[in-house]
């Protein structure tokens, strides 16, 4: 069971690796949307300090959503979800395994990145353990919720916009403490509450998250 | 145990006559109620010591945003009743349902705007219970929209039944959270309205509006699931050697 789930990271970040394009694309999704604040909102270093959380966490947020629908596509298309339904394996484990691969290429060079962006945004560099954080919490939530909304759009029309309408509104839980916990670390104080509640969150979704996939892709690929 | 009752109420036929035969008792006590709720609150009930005759707009909005809530809990039940037996109809609940929530939980945050400007000064505020209920109307609007897209109705029916079930484990994280992130921004100055134990003669025609908008949903959704039900068995023997007779 293990064995397969391993078979099937390895195979993805494999994968991933041979298409280095693809991998790049959410990423520099994330540094133009984060961007794109201080255009709108005009360059004083201390106004965006203020917002500096809620623009990475708004921008990670549309970044994953942009890479999470690629999630299953390629399977889908190929034949390779087919086999995996049919293999006789745990399909949940399988699919963990498929989001924990995903998140490794998508989520955490993110993660790597936001110190980057944060310093754009006027971010004291003290802040950037608990950014880093918060946003390696988040993107792993958000994989987990993108994974089912990603499962349940497989193959639609004009699934990609569907998949927004279905996955940012369960995001927002974690939008709410996530930002806040970079907003708290940003003013010096202790980001410690808002970061445990993220972590619960995380521990919920990739708990429930497998076996919902599992159903959703089971619907989808008949 | 004999079953044979649980599944002829889960064939088509049997609903689709079940269904016009419960309509009377649910439309008619509805209707009068609410003509009740309406003459009491609107007519009978005092206008408030601080809120004058704008608080009346509560009898609208308390049965709204409790049906919103309600709606999406039916909903949510069909759907797993409808993804783990397996019972067509269910789905069809569901199916019925989701506009008429998404109708209520709009009519809740309508009518709390227009309470609210006389009120509060302001359209709209980031007040907990509105954002809960936004989210909320993205949530219906999401499960819509979802089944909308998807062309095979066995498809469509259960993956917005999962997305149901998502939604549901979801509801009460959003509320809360919604709640903290609210508390944590601003200390609550215009988030409470006063809210008193109510007065018996205000209280009543609130009791009776909603009970009887809960009544009300019932009677559309059995209208709704008829409806759901000629256009899922269209080609079915049944309909047409039933409505030949």
């Amino acid at each position: 069971m293990f064995g397969a789930a391993c078979l099937a990271y390895r195979r993805d970040l494999l994968l991933a690796f041979r298409h280095w394009g693809q991998v790049a694309q959410p990423l520099v999704f994330f540094v133009i949307v984060a961007t794109l604040f201080p255009l709108a909102l005009g360059p004083q270093l201390a106004e965006l300090r203020e917002i500096a959380g809620g623009t990475l966490w708004v921008a990670a947020l549309l970044a994953s959503l942009l890479g999470v629908e690629l999630l299953f596509r390629a399977d889908h298309a190929d034949g390779t979800l087919e086999q995996m339904l049919l293999s006789g394996q745990p399909l949940a484990i399988l699919v963990l395994a498929k989001g924990l691969a995903h998140w490794t290429v998508c989520g955490l060079p993110l993660v790597l990145l936001a110190p980057l962006v944060a310093a754009g945004l006027g971010a004291p560099p003290a802040a950037n353990c608990t950014l880093m954080l918060s946003l390696a919490l988040g993107t792993g939530i958000l994989s987990a919720l993108g994974a089912i909304g990603s499962a349940l759009t497989l193959g639609l029309r004009r699934g990609s916009l569907l998949l927004g309408l279905l996955v940012l509104p369960l995001a927002m839980p974690s939008l709410i403490f996530g930002a806040r916990a970079i907003d708290l670390a940003i003013h010096g104080d202790n980001a410690r509450g808002p970061l445990l509640l993220l972590s619960a969150m995380l521990v919920l979704s990739v708990t429930l998250a497998p076996p919902a996939v599992a159903a959703a892709l089971r619907i989808s690929a008949e | 145990m004999n079953w044979t009752w649980f599944h002829k109420l889960a064939s088509p036929p049997h609903a689709y006559r079940i269904a016009a035969g419960l309509l009377p008792w649910f439309a008619w006590p509805a209707g009068a109620l609410i003509l009740f709720g309406l003459y009491g609150g609107l007519v009978l009930a005092p206008a408030d010591y601080q809120q004058g005759d704008a608080f009346r707009i509560v009898y609208v909005h308390a049965p709204s945003a409790w049906l919103s809530m309600m709606v999406y809990a039916t909903m949510a039940v069909a759907a797993g009743i409808g993804l783990v037996w397996r019972i067509k109809l269910a789905h069809a609940v569901a199916a019925a349902s989701a506009p008429v929530g998404a109708s209520f939980t709009f009519l809740a945050l309508a009518t709390g705007a227009i309470w609210g400007k006389p009120m509060w000064g302001t359209w709209w505020v980031w007040d907990a219970r509105l954002t809960s209920e936004l989210i909320l109307l993205f949530l219906y609007a999401g499960i819509m929209a979802l089944r909308a897209s998807i062309d095979d109705r066995d498809r469509a029916d259960r993956a917005a039944a999962v997305l149901a079930l998502v939604g549901v484990v979801n509801l009460p994280i959003i509320h809360y959270s919604v709640y903290w992130w609210n508390t944590l921004h601003q200390p609550a100055t215009l988030t409470k309205i006063g809210k008193p134990s109510m007065a018996a003669d205000m209280l009543w025609p609130l009791l009776a509006m909603l009970l009887g908008f809960t009544l009300f949903y019932g009677a559309i959704l059995l209208v709704r699931l008829r409806a759901e039900i000629l256009r899922r068995e269209r080609d079915a023997a049944w309909l047409t050697t039933g409505l030949a007779r």
